[in-house]
């Protein structure tokens, strides 16, 4: 019996880098903030390019803690979502055709969230990466860290707890 | 007081991001500061429900939150987040202006601590709530 030959690169990369454009694209928050993903395989590094408009202390100058915040917690949604849809993409079953509001996945939502700031961020642009601690039927638990000019010396900490959304055709639990 | 408080408005509207986000600083006084945000489409989280994105939300509470610390009658002369931390009870309703009241109740010589709601046009229930410790810097006699 022969085995099937595994799929050229190029189009396990297409299948995933559309995976991944087709998650973040719709969501307009993104965009305000220019946010973009960097993917490794199914590692996702989020990057805050610098805007003027994200200062929060024009003295210094230092990004808005409230960026700082927001730009962790999309990281978290958007890598917990991309996770859960992993298999579905390797396994080519996202639909990815269709970028209207009905078609895009049900987004996990936050529960709470603590951010704490270890460094003032400069203005310049930010990175972040996200592990997912504990991923269940109804809570997941995600840990984000974001640096910038240093990878170890991380300017800010988060920890999201989120609600799962229940999968497709299921009543939530 | 008036100094303070004209100080802590000129802190607060400075802020390039609070503009980028169409925020209006409506009270500001002895550690409480009131700012509201229109809605907005450019701050849609969740393209299915239009619902504002609970980063958005997070900036207006931390700078409602920074605005209570200025105008603290301590009064500062700057500040920046050490942690913030929020819960979401719900999603805002699409459409409606979220207002976060912030209140600063105690400082120390290096920290204020804050407490902060976020609520749309039903003021029933918050959308959030969020507790936050800031870092201060001190005008030289309150240093002493």
């Amino acid at each position: 019996m022969k085995r099937a030959l595994p799929d050229p690169v190029h189009i396990v990369k297409s299948r995933r880098d559309g995976a991944l454009a087709w998650l973040t694209s719709g969501i307009p928050y993104i965009g305000f903030l220019g946010i973009e993903f960097d993917r490794r395989g199914d590692e996702l590094t989020a990057v805050l390019p610098f805007a003027p408009s994200n200062i929060g202390n024009p003295m210094i100058p230092a990004l808005h803690g409230g960026v700082t915040a927001a730009f962790l917690e999309v990281t978290a949604i958007i890598c917990l979502s991309w996770a859960s849809l992993w298999e579905e993409i390797e396994a080519g079953q996202v639909d990815l055709g269709s970028l209207e509001p009905g078609s895009l996945p049900t987004l996990p939502k936050t529960i709470n969230f603590t951010v704490d700031y270890l460094r003032a961020g400069l203005p310049r642009d930010a990175y972040a990466r996200a592990r997912i601690m504990r991923s269940g039927r109804r809570f997941a638990s995600v840990q984000v860290e974001a640096w910038q000019d240093n990878v170890a010396r991380p300017y800010a900490l988060g920890l999201v707890h989120l609600l799962i959304p229940p999968a497709a055709g299921q009543p939530p639990p | 007081m008036t100094d303070i408080i004209a100080l802590a408005r000129q802190f607060i509207e400075a802020i390039p991001h609070a503009h980028a986000l169409g925020m209006d600083l409506t009270d500001l006084g002895d550690g409480s500061a009131t700012i509201r945000m229109p809605y907005s489409d450019r701050l849609i989280g969740d393209p299915v429900s239009r619902v504002v994105h609970g980063g958005a939300v997070s900036a207006l509470m931390d700078t409602a939150s920074g605005a209570a610390v200025m105008c603290h009658p301590a009064a500062p002369t700057s500040t920046a987040t050490l942690d913030l931390r929020i819960d979401y009870m719900r999603a805002a309703t699409p459409g409606q202006t979220i207002t976060a009241r912030a209140i600063c109740y105690h400082v120390t010589r290096t920290v204020a601590f804050v407490r902060v709601t976020a609520t749309d046009e039903d003021e029933s229930v918050p959308v959030a709530t969020g507790t936050g410790s800031f870092s201060i810097e001190r005008s030289k006699e309150w240093a002493r």
